[in-house]
């Protein structure tokens, strides 16, 4: 297996599994974790997971598909969600997103996430982030961009490239 | 003059305020645990006695406490159905799995003040007998699980939380785990699968009841954010002060997500009926009206699941009059109470407590078209009514809004929103028809002029003519 898991992040998993009375309860953490480091979630990473947790890997692969969240190739580095749903779209988000997918010659009328050749950014229109009166709402990242504007999505593109 | 009453938020957005245990601490953080669990044994007129923990149970059954997530079901009721005699672990997880469209209110309270959440959890797990209960929060808010994890590590490190909790006894444990991006996790079967580390299919009620067979199969408690907090304050205020507040059978206050199209979008918390839905838009302590020279057309008002309500619509309601019989009033659409049973009068639900709002630019069609693309990508795919009606929903409405309608369309959707509803195991069924149902009935004439207009156009041989478009925003796809 190629796969290569630090002492550390080991170490800090194993802590996850005894948060629960069955070890399958963990897996959600575990993809996310191992997400969080390798990027993305590989069949290594889901065999390893299974191994782990006591499972079949079909018993954590099909999370990896289920949940939205998860991905199964590397994101690009800037990872962009502009959020797609009622209140953001009354508030001009797909002109963000258009914004975004024009300046970086990637397809805005795509419904699953985008890279850039180069890897440097990912564009993806989610549903509801649950900020709405902030709308329209983009994520960068881990942080959330309120009242996102033309000039924010260019200042997020001059900073990822 | 219609104003905020803040329980929950009282110290969110005060200057200086941080979510740290000392700032906590210092506004009177953890009294209510320790007033709690200092609670005397009640005696009853019919000389039982009800424990300390009944009689904190019992209060939240007085106080009136209505679940803030969605059902607006008695919080007290949901307790007193939790199996005690099996012998198993009783579980209480916390939904903070936030993801009704329009609804924000519970990120406050998690990024903000997530001490007083943790502080009437860990009430309630004492009141219910559980050692072990979770915070299932949304994946898409990775710093508010940090936040609560740092504050659980605070609370562990006082003696609030874990072994013993301030000497009296108990062990109560908290984790947090984190979802990853499915809507379908707020549904309390369906989070509860997803805790199991399964995919979040909604169980079948009966006879899987949270409360008897729930996490593990064991009994459990899922409860809300805001939910959870009020437990804090009805053991502050006691059942009978709480349940001042807030009108008859809508008691306390209630935190309402407002956006669309308002000049002032926010969070405002509000003494539940005592302020009305067209004060929240209009009044300057809340929405402060629509932007300039634009008029009502539409209010979503408990989230995208709640059935529409249109601009200039009245409602019969029951009211109860001064001799004590009830009797129907004709109350207009802005004059509605916001509380659970009004809303309820009129034809749908205070939900989440989200109000979107939108003026009469906007196209119902497209409108309507964006919630059903949410519902088409949010279906679990558990039930075939539900996993097919909602693409074709979808589908249909992608159709109407990209210059292909058909008149016929209004009378499709109706068809196929009235096949999913009551159809499916859990209640994502009645959540992607409603608005469906709604929005054709009373904007009928809008879809079917934008079906005859697809026809006409299609008749003289042009082509599609028309990108999806809300109002002035530009393509969707």
């Amino acid at each position: 297996m190629a796969l290569s898991i630090p002492a550390s992040l080991e170490s800090q998993l194993d802590e996850l599994v005894t948060h629960y009375p069955q070890k399958r309860s963990a897996s959600l953490m575990f993809l996310h974790a191992l997400q969080e480091h390798f990027g993305y979630v590989s069949n290594d990473a889901v065999e390893w997971t299974a191994a782990k947790l006591g499972l079949q890997p079909i018993n954590v692969y099909e999370l990896v598909t289920f949940y939205p969240m998860f991905r199964q190739e590397p994101l690009g580095k800037t990872h962009v969600k502009v959020c797609r749903t009622l209140s953001c779209a009354l508030a001009g988000s797909s002109e963000i997103r258009d914004h975004f997918c024009k300046k970086l010659g990637l397809n805005s009328h795509a419904h699953t996430p985008q890279t850039t050749p180069d890897g440097k950014f990912t564009v993806e229109f989610v549903e509801c982030l649950a900020d709405c009166g902030s709308a329209p709402v983009v994520m960068v990242g881990e942080s959330v961009l309120s009242k996102a504007s033309i000039a924010d999505a260019d200042r997020v593109l001059a900073a990822g490239r | 003059m219609p104003e905020q009453y803040k329980l929950i938020l009282k110290h969110i957005d005060q200057p200086g305020y941080t979510p740290d245990i000392e700032c906590y601490l210092r506004h009177g953080g953890y009294e209510a645990l320790r007033q709690a669990l200092a609670t005397p044994p009640r005696d009853l007129p019919d000389g039982k006695q009800l424990s300390p923990q009944e009689v904190v149970r019992e209060d939240v059954k007085a106080s009136g406490l209505r679940g803030r997530g969605g059902a607006g079901f008695s919080a007290g009721l949901k307790w007193s159905f939790v199996d005690r005699r099996s012998g198993k672990p009783i579980y209480l997880i916390c939904n903070a799995d936030e993801s009704e469209p329009g609804t924000f209110k519970d990120r406050q309270i998690i990024h903000k003040d997530p001490h007083q959440l943790i502080e009437g959890m860990v009430i309630s797990c004492w009141a219910n007998d559980v050692k072990l209960a979770y915070i299932y929060i949304r994946g898409e808010m990775p710093q508010g699980a940090r936040l609560l994890n740092q504050a659980l590590a605070e609370a562990r490190a006082k003696g609030f939380l874990g072994k013993n909790i301030l000497g009296s006894g108990r062990d109560v444990e908290i984790y947090v785990h984190r979802g990853a991006g499915a809507y379908i996790c707020g549904e309390e079967t369906g989070l509860i699968e997803s805790l199991e580390g399964k995919r979040a299919y909604p169980r079948i009620k009966p006879p899987y009841f949270p409360a008897i067979l729930g996490l593990y199969m064991c009994p459990t408690i899922v409860n809300n954010v805001e939910t959870l907090c009020h437990v804090k304050h009805i053991v502050t205020m006691g059942a009978g002060e709480y349940a001042k507040l807030g009108t008859p059978n809508n008691t306390g206050t209630r935190i309402v997500s407002l956006s669309g199209d308002v000049k002032r979008p926010g969070y405002y918390e509000i003494q539940v009926g005592r302020v009305t839905l067209g004060e929240l838009i209009y009044h300057e302590n809340f929405g402060q009206g629509l932007k300039a020279g634009r008029s009502l057309k539409a209010i979503i008002p408990g989230g995208s699941s709640s059935k529409v309500l249109k601009a200039g619509e009245v409602f019969k309601l029951n009211r109860k009059a001064a001799d004590g019989q009830m009797t129907k009033v004709d109350v207009p659409l802005l004059d509605l109470p916001y509380d659970f049973d009004s809303l309820q009068g009129a034809g749908t639900m205070s939900g989440s407590s989200a109000i979107i709002v939108m003026d009469d630019s906007r196209s119902m069609v497209d409108c309507l078209a964006n919630l059903s693309e949410f519902y088409a990508h949010e279906s679990c795919g558990q039930c075939t009514p539900c996993r097919e009606g909602a693409l074709w929903l979808a589908k249909g409405l992608h159709r109407l809004s990209h210059g292909e309608g058909r008149k016929a369309d209004a009378d499709y959707l109706q068809h196929i929103a009235q096949n999913i509803q009551g159809r499916t195991i859990c209640a994502f069924g009645e959540a992607a028809s409603w608005p469906v149902l709604s929005f054709v009935k009373k904007f009928r004439e809008e879809f079917e002029a934008r079906g005859a207009a697809d026809e006409a156009a299609r008749s003289k041989g042009a082509g599609p003519a028309r990108d999806l478009k809300i109002a002035a925003s530009p393509n969707q796809h």
